[in-house]
């Protein structure tokens, strides 16, 4: 595997690693812009993104990259159907407005989505609930309650839950620890972070 | 030191053939002056088009003739700058319409007068056809951008949806696809201000002593707020009061001078820009503007027009431009979404209102840079 996907953050580099060169990709909520230009230049990838913050943006152009400043919870609707390969949603769902919704948009403007997100259901965050009865601050989740902007928690069984409902295939699905990929095995409680590839 | 000004003296293309206008006319003897910056490399492929906005001119980087001022873009274009001269082949024509030697209302017609209102009615279009004729007689077939702000961000977005061929990178700064509703406003005041002028004589006044002055400059005065923020215009002049012209600090003169600060600078800059302005040349130039609409130029399928482009898109707003909001540049980001057109946007902060992309803003420079390099 070449350098530049290593220096990933772990489930970015996760993802990357599954996207094909020459796709066509929407990041949302793509931060400084750091996968996209990893896709681009290590597969040729057309990378499009979507992100809230200015200076964020401002970045992404600087590095020559496609970028849109809009929010993420209205600004999907003016996407195609069919747009692109694969919608990517790392790290953002808990902060959508609407997670469920936001499920519907990524396959309608993707035809495969792989969404990222921390578990709230981490061994460290139950114990930080159940034996402190504090709402947990970790690495993960490194906001107080107050000022998070981490709104819709979820757990590995909540998504699994979600996807059942809507009738979402899962393609694909990895768990991180410690940065690692580790077994399926009690991932719901062993797991920090999970990404998933789902499809309609 | 090394300056894009050596070479200010403007050059000039006069057009063979008429010139095909919107309005069905054809436009005889058409002359466009322009003035180039670097120098265009082998493969023809480096050359960045330069489109100005209202009252501006092909002085883009180099002293004004009449004001004697730097370009009005001397910020961002030249050697080392975000539009790099030592890279790039930099052109920037005066409109047709204008007054800077390209030909408009106060250019000779064949009967040797002015041509004043008998000047056809041209459209944002139109000035774009005169610009791909200069591109031809240069030998460019591709440009590496087209970069507008304002109504050079309209020129820009019309190659775009009209030669799509043309353009590799579109950079729409502070502009719009359609000219809202609130612009047509504030351009109708000012072009009532011109014709009310008793001077501006059905603007045949190119024989008189003086032109319609006073006009112009309320039309100059209305238009220079809407390039301001409330923000800058409190922070620039406040309620603070002008020196008397007797040098004594300023008061209340209980009589109609010019007793704010405000007051002043509108009156100063009204008045200086009829020194290079033609009245006719605005009525034309904002009556171009007012009918531009690429949407329902393109049958209101803009999203086609774009669609049949390769270019790269920017769009850049700023938060404190209320005559160009955001939200039109955000609608026509969506249209060039919908046409899968790579396109990026970003709302910049700055204090100035429509003028910051005029002014210093450093994220500017960045984003510019940044899109010229991709």
């Amino acid at each position: 595997m070449n350098a530049t996907l290593t220096r990933l953050r772990p489930d970015l580099a996760v993802i990357a690693r599954q996207i094909p060169a020459g796709s066509r990709v929407l990041d949302i909520g793509c931060g400084d812009g750091e996968l996209m230009a990893a896709l681009r230049d290590e597969s040729q990838v057309d990378a499009r993104g979507l992100e809230i913050d200015a200076q964020n943006v401002e970045l992404c152009v600087s590095r020559g990259l496609s970028v849109i400043q809009g929010d993420a919870n209205v600004d999907l609707a003016f996407y195609p159907d069919d747009a692109f390969d694969y919608a990517i949603l790392s790290q953002t769902l808990q902060t959508t407005q609407r997670p469920d919704l936001m499920l519907d948009e990524l396959l309608r403007i993707g035809r495969q989505a792989f969404v990222s997100f921390p578990n709230f259901a981490h061994w460290r965050v139950r114990v930080a609930l159940a034996w402190r009865g504090r709402m947990p601050v970790t690495r993960q989740l490194a906001y107080s309650w107050y000022d998070t902007p981490n709104i819709h928690h979820l757990t590995i069984a909540d998504f699994h839950a979600l996807l059942d409902q809507k009738g979402v295939k899962v393609q694909r699905q990895w768990f991180l620890s410690g940065g690692q990929v580790i077994g399926a095995a009690g991932a719901n409680w062993r797991a920090q972070n999970a990404v998933f590839q789902i499809s309609r | 030191m090394a300056s894009a000004a050596s070479n200010a003296a403007s050059e000039v293309l006069e057009l063979a053939d008429p010139l095909p206008l919107d309005g069905g006319q054809r436009l005889d003897g058409v002359r466009i002056a322009y003035n180039t910056y670097g120098t265009l490399n082998d493969a023809r492929d480096n050359a960045i088009l330069v489109a100005h906005a209202t009252t501006g001119d092909q002085y883009v980087a180099s002293q004004h003739p009449i004001t004697g001022k730097p370009g009005w873009w001397d910020r961002m274009v030249g050697p080392g700058k975000p539009i790099d001269t030592d890279r790039f082949f930099v052109i920037c024509p005066n409109v047709i319409g204008g007054c800077m030697g390209s030909t408009g209302p106060s250019s000779m017609a064949s009967d040797g007068k002015p041509y004043a209102m008998r000047f056809p009615v041209i459209t944002i279009r139109d000035m774009v056809r005169a610009h791909v004729i200069l591109l031809e007689s240069l030998g460019i077939e591709t440009l590496h951008a087209v970069i507008g702000g304002s109504m050079g961000g309209m020129q820009a977005l019309s190659l775009a949806a009209n030669w799509p061929h043309i353009p590799r990178r579109v950079l729409a700064i502070a502009s719009t696809a359609t000219m809202a509703a609130q612009n047509i406003a504030f351009q109708e005041v000012g072009r009532q201000a011109i014709m009310a002028d008793p001077a501006w004589a059905g603007g045949n006044y190119y024989d008189n002593d003086t032109g319609p002055d006073s006009g112009l400059a309320v039309a100059r005065m209305a238009a220079h707020i809407t390039y301001l923020s409330e923000e800058s215009l409190t922070s620039k002049f406040g309620r603070r009061l002008q020196d008397r012209p007797d040098g004594k600090p300023g008061a209340k003169s209980f009589g109609f001078d010019a007793d704010f600060q405000i007051e002043s600078y509108l009156r100063h800059q009204g008045l200086s820009f009829t020194t290079r302005f033609d009245a006719n040349s605005y009525l034309y130039i904002t009556r171009a503007m007012s009918y531009f609409d690429l949407d329902e130029e393109h049958g209101g399928k803009l999203a086609d027009a774009f669609a049949r482009t390769q270019a790269r898109f920017c769009v850049i707003s700023f938060d404190t431009d209320w005559l160009y909001p955001t939200e039109q540049s955000r609608k026509l980001v969506h249209v060039l979404n919908a046409a899968n057109a790579p396109v990026s946007f970003v709302e910049l902060s700055a204090p100035f209102g429509h003028d910051s992309f005029l002014l210093d803003v450093p994220a500017l420079d960045r984003v510019v840079t940044g899109f010229l390099n991709q």
